[in-house]
């Protein structure tokens, strides 16, 4: 479902003085339909960039990077825009909304994105927050206001809203406390039961240990 | 599928002065793209010279016409092309003063366009002018009051009603938040994005404000001196930023 | 100096002047509606009294003809009296107050009641001829809408009448649209007038400060401009005449006193007197 295929990455940094920093070599690996992998490694090498360009977010320098049939080193927006729609969830670890939008509509977005009505949509957002044991005052609050906790699990509703079948999760564990915790690895395995493919990267060894089939160091691609 | 707009090669001089020059992208239903440069980039430039109201040197501009297919609108007749700003096109400026009526009531400004278009039954047309002003956060009670009465936010959504009233395909829009308080400007993104989505919307957004082009537009394009140094999907450009300008334009943004 | 030894040509203006404003009638007449420029002469009286008209005036009278002129429908006003002595003298016209007997009649707005026959000229005095000038100011705009027939704004000014009043409150000035094609102001006559524009008389417009000529020609069809579910009515004062009891012409309201006495009486002063004069009262 996930492939890295000899990916490079660099930054040229043009404002302080052209400083041209290397950051992954040679990456490759793959995900399967039902399998949760772990990116792990020293910090500063380079999880995060590599998670991101899975993502589309950053850019790739060279190799390929397909998912669900999408290459991402050579798709136009649209397709990706399409492919995050669609194919790939992801959970980031911040949280762009705007300002005044209600976290029930925060969680519901992506479904209204894919044509699903605005009733269904709130209904399965709704379910999913309540699962989260977000206080149900909040729901009607804009997360701007929220703590790290609470957007953290904002964040993790609207990566799980829709069934995608590949995911992306940065440190979904990394601000709960120990009940919501288990909630989102139950959330994990549900979703690697239904055939998803789940690259993450997880500081929680206890949460790696608990869903993830196998690690990646990405340490290896450091040029 | 063809986009809806597709510009090719767009290029407008000042005299010596490049305004903006070998402009080209496609925009497809749905889709949002932000226009983001400094003053002098050219980006109100290309929206002017998109919008008719300023003569291109060269390029073309294919619409997507709902009777003819795609049609280059530089070489349409005058005739053609007003009639499509009024009914397939809007137009939002920065200065709602500017997109607006203002010795006209609120209700008159939102049915203009349909009275353009021929509607001739005051009650339907009223009716129609309450319904998009409930939708843009009007009270339908100010049906009457003139835009001079109103906030800098409900113009600014007014301007917004009067052009969507006939359900245009392409929306142009420069500068749409500038001058709003941040709370107003919000409730504008929001509004404006539900409108995107609602109603298929294939909007061109200029702005020098980069936290409106991440939570609107889909895609960027950066212009500098009138050429488009770098584009591509909004949250790589503004993440992992490659020409040497765009590093500084969102290097230059201040943290809240 | 012209030929007849006067100081200046017949009907005060040159020759040339004469010709140039029959050519802008002519086309004028060709396209209904149309709001044809001219070169507009300072003449001998204010702008606002009629200098417009009485070019037209100049233009068409021939010797032969009989003039009437009118202000508000009367003969005997101070405008109405200097316009006809002015051709009387500068042309040697015959002049009458008699609507039936007049061969060209210049008037500043009203129609007469008594209807206009074939070979009647009436020449309006037009203070701003263009219809879209109170939602439009810029002229460039306003003529490329009037070449590309957009008249939505027209119906703006009607629409925002009924949101303000409940009903369409212009009553003077009330814009038409000319054989489907361009909306024209009829000059501020009031719209009770309105269904008169569709006459067997020639009517011509003249503005002398914004120099435009507008013209209908006869058997021309006009439109007044509404909405479905507001249609025009032509509007009167609901009173009959207190001289001659006429109850379908247009009336002026006269106070006779101070205590609020008031009474209604024709506007058009030839018709109600050609009506008293039958035994009408």
């Amino acid at each position: 479902m996930i492939r890295v295929e000899g990916v490079s990455k660099g930054f040229v940094l043009h404002n302080q003085g052209g400083a041209r920093l290397a950051v992954l070599r040679d990456a490759a690996l793959a995900v399967r339909p039902g399998e949760c992998v772990a990116l792990v490694g020293p910090s500063g090498a380079g999880k995060s960039t590599l998670l991101r360009m899975v993502q589309g977010n950053y850019g790739i320098d060279g190799g390929r990077i397909v998912v669900g049939g999408v290459d991402l080193s050579t798709a136009s927006p649209r397709e990706v825009l399409r492919l995050r729609r669609e194919t790939l969830g992801w959970v980031s670890q911040f949280l762009r909304v705007i300002p005044r939008v209600p976290a029930l509509d925060v969680v519901a977005e992506p479904l209204r994105a894919l044509g699903v009505p605005e009733e269904e949509a709130r209904a399965r957002a709704a379910a999913l927050l309540g699962r989260l044991n977000l206080p149900r005052p909040l729901w009607d609050l804009s997360p701007t206001t929220f703590s790290g906790g609470e957007q953290q699990r904002v964040n993790i509703a609207r990566g799980f809203v829709h069934p995608y079948p590949a995911l992306l999760l940065d440190e979904p564990t990394a601000s709960l406390d120990p009940v919501n915790r288990a909630v989102v690895l139950d959330l994990i395995r549900e979703a690697k039961a239904r055939g998803a493919a789940i690259l993450g990267i997880f500081h929680d060894e206890g949460a790696r240990a608990a869903v993830c089939d196998r690690e990646v160091d990405v340490g290896r691609f450091v040029p | 599928m063809t986009p809806l707009l597709e510009v090719r090669n767009l290029t407008r001089r000042y005299g010596a002065r490049t305004g903006c020059e070998g402009v080209g992208f496609d925009l497809w239903p749905g889709e949002v793209l932000g226009i983001v440069g400094e003053s002098g980039s050219g980006k109100t430039t290309l929206l002017n010279c998109l919008a008719g109201l300023l003569p291109p040197d060269g390029g073309e501009a294919w619409f997507d016409t709902r009777e003819a297919g795609p049609r280059d609108v530089f070489r349409m007749p005058e005739g053609e092309r007003r009639r499509l700003a009024r009914t397939d096109w809007a137009f939002v400026r920065q200065n709602p003063r500017d997109g607006l009526r203002l010795n006209v009531s609120a209700g008159a400004n939102v049915g203009e366009r349909l009275m353009a278009v021929g509607a001739r039954h005051y009650g339907a047309i009223r009716a129609e002018a309450a319904r998009w002003l409930e939708r843009v956060e009007i009270d339908p009670a100010r049906i009457d009051d003139r835009p001079s009465t109103f906030s800098g936010g409900m113009q600014q959504r007014l301007q917004i009603a009067r052009n969507l009233v006939t359900r245009p395909r392409l929306v142009l829009m420069d500068e749409p938040t500038g001058g709003l308080d941040v709370s107003v400007q919000a409730r504008l993104l929001d509004l404006l994005r539900g409108l995107v989505r609602d109603l298929g919307l294939a909007v061109v957004i200029v702005t020098h404000d980069l936290a409106v082009v991440r939570l609107l537009a889909h895609r960027v394009m950066v212009m500098k001196d009138g050429r488009v140094v770098e584009e591509g999907l909004t949250d790589r450009v503004l993440d992992d930023p490659r020409h040497p300008y765009t590093q500084l334009l969102v290097s230059s943004v201040l943290a809240a | 100096m012209s030929a007849d030894g006067l100081p200046w040509g017949f009907a005060y203006l040159d020759e040339g002047t004469k010709r140039m404003i029959r050519r802008a009638l002519l086309k004028a007449l060709a396209v209904p509606g149309l709001q044809v420029p001219f070169a507009s002469r300072e003449m001998p009286m204010p702008y606002g009294w009629g200098t417009g008209g009485v070019q037209v005036t100049a233009s068409v009278l021939t010797p032969d003809d009989v003039l009437k002129v009118i202000d508000q429908g009367a003969d005997d006003t101070t405008n109405a009296v200097s316009i006809r002595r002015f051709f009387a003298r500068t042309a040697g016209v015959a002049t009458t107050t008699r609507t039936a007997e007049a061969t060209v009649i210049q008037t500043r707005h009203r129609i007469p009641e008594t209807p206009l026959r074939e070979g009647q000229i009436l020449v309006f005095q037009v203070p701003i001829p263009e219809p879209l000038r109170f939602l439009e100011p810029r002229e460039t705009e306003t003529r490329r809408m009037h070449a590309l027939a957009e008249y939505g704004l027209m119906h703006v000014k009607l629409y925002e009448d009924i949101a303000r009043h409940g009903h369409i409150a212009t009553t003077y000035a009330y814009p038409v649209l000319v054989e489907g094609r361009y909306v024209m102001d009829p000059s501020p006559i009031p719209k009770f007038d309105n269904p008169k524009l569709c006459s067997e008389a020639i009517l011509l417009f003249g503005a002398g400060r914004e120099a435009r000529i507008h013209a209908l020609p006869p058997h021309t069809r006009v439109e007044s401009l509404a909405f479905e579910d507001h249609p025009f009515e032509p509007a009167r004062a609901a009173g009959i005449c207190a001289l001659c009891g006429a109850a379908d012409s247009y009336l002026d309201e006269v106070l006779t006193d101070d205590r609020g006495g008031r009474i209604f009486v024709c506007s058009d002063t030839d018709f109600c007197e050609t009506r008293r004069a039958g035994g009408a009262s």
